[in-house]
């Protein structure tokens, strides 16, 4: 469990990242948290010739307030932020309500919100809550021959970037730069639960969903995403869309709840079977968005 | 700290050991890094089953950093197989095949990890990527993964050389049971399986040797808990004197049975180190942990009990198969404990127990804390439960009725134990820990809750248990005790430390004896250069075996001082008390002498000691118990269940245990909530899984969960203290009893909670996973539903 032999750059802002990722002579990959890539390493199922360490880019670390109110979090911000800064549990309190089931406080302190998603783990939390969110990622690399500028942006809706299990849009010469939520709108709730065999353990399925209503009570948006729901972190679209016109009533929610489950495609693995993912999706379904329903509600 | 003399024992005095583990001084193998030190990585194989046919290791012996790589080939006399540790007791009728496995796999492979070379370079980083270069040309052959069919006749054979999978077959029996069965009210017949997983000790096994040409000397910094055994083989297969070699266990991150093995890597590692003259150091990885080091695993049961419409019981009858994995180096020691400690605190008339150990393609199965008597505790706790169920009798109630009275003490089972003496039980408080536990729990007024809480929409429910737990057995461990000229006294015992207290609980018993406080004295353990006559730590028997080698090496130095200081203050030894370190006249104490000034009286530099007699206060005593002896206890829990996640949590956990003589109520209680928590692991989380290809799906600790600090429950304990009868410090073992029946008391506890919900819900395997209990609440509910249907239906 020591990891092969690999040559190590400490970036000390972006471009000098991107530069080594565009180096394509060598096969390079960034480290965030590491609280992946570093495991990986160690059981030699990745052999990258190359680190690009973003620890050292300050400009990657910021939390901001976006122009239309909404949330701009840099790829390096870690979980452990999204349950204690001010502005993010202000803003966006299902961030702050998902990020205490992710793994343990000392993982949590070093692992990052780029690198998760990046990571495109379809088990893991950020993805989908992220998803429920309606987020943005920013990506950036340097530019290409013939391109002008020294760096190349593209925003992609969280949507269109994954691909597959461990598998996303990123290109490997480019860099998850941040992630932008868009600001709340009143009448929103939020909610999230999971079943995890273990405090901190991957969960065996989880629910984000974000709701919202109008004064009259009838539920105008609704958006559920799974954690282990199947191969890619997935929203549940049609499930989401038998909530909107009316009332959030048990009954409704159940039906959702249902359609959830059957819509999903969970894998079986050594500590769930299909059916039993299925059968605790369906359970969390409904009591997550029962619960964002009653926050939207207030 | 001082107490008044010789009430040390039973005090809770604080961890001697603790400053310097709380502070990172303490030493680990890990620690130990000598100028030089080369590191070993092992090239293991993937594969649990197959013939290997070339083995490559060219490239990696070129690979720059790289000073040897060593296969089969290379081991000269070395290659033969490991010793046959434990052979198996003389029963009648006893079928054994005792097989033990090469230090480096020469032509076959028989099952993952078995290591096929050994790669000494510059680090461990440089080691292992040596070993990715060797090639290993291995042809698969079909692995016997399934213990259900290991012994079918055309399931392909482990070792090539035997008719079949099978390593033993025993049969023990008391009274009738046919006769009993056809007598009883009621008999029930179920199949259980109970599996069981790693060690799982913080610390992996490690390995450091130097050898010293100048001195002549081999040094070995090891993890195990058996220093003086292994020296022993070690010296042997090297061709050494034993005075040569010096093995030192220092302080040990957990044991819990695994390390009590001997294995390849403690003369490999030595043996590099002399071919090399290099110091070589081996550190286990996680991953290797899963298959280098040994243990436990699955048996499957098929077991029957007869009763009385009364509840009592007339007989039962136990079928089970046990998983030996690819070898069985260690005997019987695990199905036999499962063979007798089923029988438990009950008197059972008749009993018929039968078993077969297979051969698999799986990892070595050997003791793990429990050390198969959590299986027996489990199927007799099972069958009594479906008994009462079956009887209309409360779960208690069926116990009160069946367990050994406080009068029936000496009580023989009349079967064989694991340590070749019939199944005795010396003493015991059976009864009052039922009733102790009981009333801990709240039991007669639990039906209230239950319904307080599922108006609350919660299922709660709850266990009550019994076990009883062989510990302390034989052979011998020793002691040496000496008072030191500045007044210290030096304890050394051969048995090794892996977090047990050693050093503060046999400190109390030299403290009580020589009149001075534990912290003043200085505890040696595992280290033969100090001690070197023993066998080790395992079964639960430190405190009773050293224990009372300790105890009685201490009252030979008490004497020995006693004689001097009457001498020195010219008064009799009647009239003598030893206090706060010094030897005091009783009621003038004034008239003292220290014990410091009385072991430079007792080593004189000039004069004549007195024939017969022997220099310093020092003393050697050995303790070799007849027979071993019996703890006891009960355990009771809450759990509340998600019937709709599948989840458990445990709301209150306790323990009544009665281990005789406390020596340290902490330390104790330390041991109990440490195998409580090794028992939820094995109840609820842990579970080693094989694929169809015999591999091991979840060699990590992301995927094997082991109960961490928010998944065990604050523990409440009371203690009980029928002394052992079988020696004179009256102390029984207590190191794994808290692990042995908490599978037990969580399937009353589930069950319970569900009652309602899921009645006739059977829990027969272990662990119970969520996913396992939603399969079986799924089942009980399409059994109900269809039930409803036939009902409601047409006729
Ligand atoms: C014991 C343990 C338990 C865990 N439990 C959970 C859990 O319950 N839920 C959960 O969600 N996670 C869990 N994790 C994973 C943890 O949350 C990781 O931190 C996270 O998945 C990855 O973030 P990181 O910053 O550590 O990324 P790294 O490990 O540094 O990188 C992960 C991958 O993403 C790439 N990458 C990183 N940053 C970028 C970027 N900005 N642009 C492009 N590519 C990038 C890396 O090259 C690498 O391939 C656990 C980890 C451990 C060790």
């Amino acid at each position: 469990m020591k990891p092969p032999p690999f040559d190590y750059v400490a970036a000390a802002d972006l471009d000098e990242a991107l530069e080594a990722l565009a180096d394509a002579s060598v096969e390079t990959r960034p480290l965030a948290g590491g609280q992946s890539l570093v495991p990986m390493l160690n059981f030699r199922l990745a052999a990258p010739e190359r680190l690009v360490d973003l620890n050292g880019i300050d400009e990657l670390s910021r939390i901001e307030e976006t122009e239309d109110g909404g949330l701009h979090l840099g790829a390096m911000v870690r979980h452990r932020q999204l349950e204690r800064d001010p502005l993010i549990v202000r803003r966006t309190p299902l961030l702050a309500e998902a990020a205490p089931f992710i793994a343990h406080p000392q993982i949590r302190s070093r692992g990052t919100v780029g690198g998760s998603v990046a990571h495109a783990d379809p088990a893991a939390e950020l993805p989908a809550v992220f998803l429920t969110l309606g987020a943005r990622v920013r990506i950036a690399r340097r530019s290409r021959d013939g391109e002008s500028g020294s760096r190349a942006e593209r925003t992609l809706a969280l949507d269109d970037f994954f691909l597959g299990p461990f598998f996303s849009a990123l290109e490997p010469d480019e860099l998850l730069i941040a992630i932008e939520v868009p600001p709340s709108t009143p009448g929103e709730g939020t909610a999230f639960d999971e079943v995890a065999r273990r405090r901190g353990d991957y969960a065996l399925a989880g629910v984000a969903a974000r709701m919202r209503l109008n004064s009259g009570g009838v539920c105008e948006e609704a958006a559920i995403s799974l954690v282990n729901g199947g191969s890619t972190p997935c929203l549940m679209r049609e499930a989401a869309r038998t909530l909107v016109g009316a009332e959030p009533a048990p009954e409704a929610i159940g039906a959702a709840a249902a359609a959830c489950a059957e819509t999903s495609e969970p894998a079986a693995d050594m500590h769930a079977s299909e059916a039993y993912r299925r059968h605790l999706i369906r359970t969390l379904t409904a009591r997550v968005v029962s619960r964002a329903a009653a926050r939207a509600r207030t | 700290m001082s107490r008044a003399g010789g009430t040390w024992v039973g005090a809770r005095v604080p961890r001697n050991e603790d400053a310097r583990l709380l502070t990172g001084r303490a030493q680990f193998v890990e620690d130990v890094e000598p100028p030089g030190t080369l590191h070993v990585a092992f090239v293991r194989s993937d594969l649990p089953a197959g013939r290997l046919r070339r083995l490559d290791v060219e490239r990696a012996r070129s690979h720059p950093g790289v000073h040897a790589v060593f296969t089969a080939g290379d081991l000269g006399p070395l290659l033969h197989p490991g010793a046959m540790l434990v052979p198996p007791p003389p029963l009648e009728g006893l079928v054994f095949h005792a097989r033990t496995a090469l230090p480096l796999v020469r032509h076959r492979i028989r099952h993952q990890g078995e290591a096929l070379a050994m790669i000494v370079a510059d680090s461990r980083y440089v080691a292992e990527d040596a070993a990715q270069l060797v090639e290993a040309d291995i042809e698969p052959l079909d692995p016997v993964v399934d213990l259900g069919r290991a012994l079918d006749e055309s399931t392909p054979r482990v070792h090539e050389d035997l008719p079949s999978n099978l390593a033993a077959h025993v049969r023990q029996t008391k009274g009738d049971y046919a006769a009993a069965r056809a007598r009883a009210d009621l008999v029930l017949e179920r199949r259980f399986s109970y599996d069981r997983g790693i060690g799982g000790a913080i610390e992996n096994r490690a390995v450091v040797a130097e050898w010293d040409a100048r001195a002549d000397r081999l040094e070995v910094w090891d993890t195990t808990q058996a220093p003086i055994p292994v020296r022993n083989v070690v010296a042997a297969a090297l061709g050494l004197s034993e005075s040569q070699v010096r093995f030192i266990a220092p302080f040990v991150g957990g044991g819990f049975g695994p390390k009590i093995m001997f294995y390849a890597e403690e003369i490999l590692v030595p043996w590099a180190s002399i071919r090399l003259g290099r110091p070589v150091k081996w550190v286990e990885d996680r991953y290797e942990n899963f298959f280098a080091t040994t243990q436990e695993r699955g048996q499957l049961h098929r077991a029957e009990i007869a009763v009385t419409r009364e509840g009592r019981i007339l007989g039962v009858r136990d079928i089970f198969i046990h998983d030996s994995g690819a070898y069985d180096p260690y005997g019987l020691t695990i199905p036999i404990n499962t063979q007798c400690t089923l029988l438990g605190p009950y008197h059972v008339p008749s009993y018929e127990s039968e078993f077969r150990v297979a051969f698999t393609n799986k990892p070595i199965v050997t003791p793990v804390r429990g050390a198969g008597r959590q299986h027996g505790v489990f199927i007799m706790e099972r069958l009594l439960d479906l008994a009462a169920r079956g009887l209309g009798l409360d779960p208690v109630e069926i116990r009160r009725r069946n367990v050994i009275g406080p009068e029936e003490f000496p009580y023989n089972h009349e079967i064989m134990y694991q340590d070749f003496a019939p199944l005795r039980y010396d003493s015991g408080s059976y009864e009052e820990s039922l009733e102790e536990a009981v009333r801990l729990v709240g039991h007669e007024t639990f039906p209230r809750e239950r319904e307080r809480a599922r108006a609350d929409g919660r299922a709660v429910g709850v266990g009550v248990v019994n076990y009883v737990e062989g510990t302390g057995i034989g052979p011998y461990e020793g002691a040496r005790i000496t008072v030191e000229p500045s007044g210290t006294v030096r304890l050394a015992t051969g048995v090794g430390t892996q977090g047990q207290g050693h050093f503060t609980a046999f400190a109390q018993i030299v403290a009580d004896a020589v009149g001075v406080a534990p912290s003043d004295v200085r505890v040696v353990t595992g280290d033969t250069s100090d001690f070197h006559w023993g066998t080790g730590t395992f079964a639960s028997r430190g405190a009773v075996v050293a224990g009372n080698a300790i105890h009685a090496a201490a009252l030979s130095v008490r004497e020995k001082i006693l004689r001097h200081a009457a001498e020195a203050l010219e008064v009799d030894p009647e009239d003598l008390e030893l206090v706060n370190g010094a030897a005091r006249v009783r009621g003038a104490p004034d008239l003292s002498v220290d014990l410091g000034a009385l072991a430079v009286r007792a080593n004189p530099l000039r004069g004549a000691v007195e024939p017969g007699t022997e220099p310093g206060l020092e003393a050697t005593s050995y303790f070799g118990p007849p027979y071993g002896t019996t703890a006891n206890g009960t355990h009771a829990l809450v759990v509340a269940v998600d019937p709709e996640t599948a989840m458990v949590e445990i709301l209150r956990y306790i323990v009544v245990h009665d281990c005789g003589t406390v020596i340290n109520p902490t330390i104790v209680e330390g041991q109990i909530h440490g195998g409580v928590a090794a028992g939820i692991g094995n109840a609820f989380y842990e579970e080693l899984v094989f694929d169809e290809f015999g591999g091991t799906s979840n060699a990590s600790f992301m995927d094997y969960l082991l109960p961490t600090s928010t998944d065990v429950p604050p523990i409440e304990t009371a203690h009980l203290e029928t002394p052992s009868t079988l020696n004179p410090l009256g102390t029984k073992g207590v190191g794994e009893g808290g692990a042995i029946p908490v599978a037990a008391a969580f399937a009353q506890a589930v069950e319970d909670a569900l009652a309602d919900i899921a009645p006739g819900l059977e829990v027969l395997d272990i662990p119970l996973s969520p996913g396992r209990l939603f399969d079986l609440l799924r089942t009980r509910r399409e059994s109900r539903e269809s039930h409803a249907e036939s009902a409601g239906g047409p006729s």
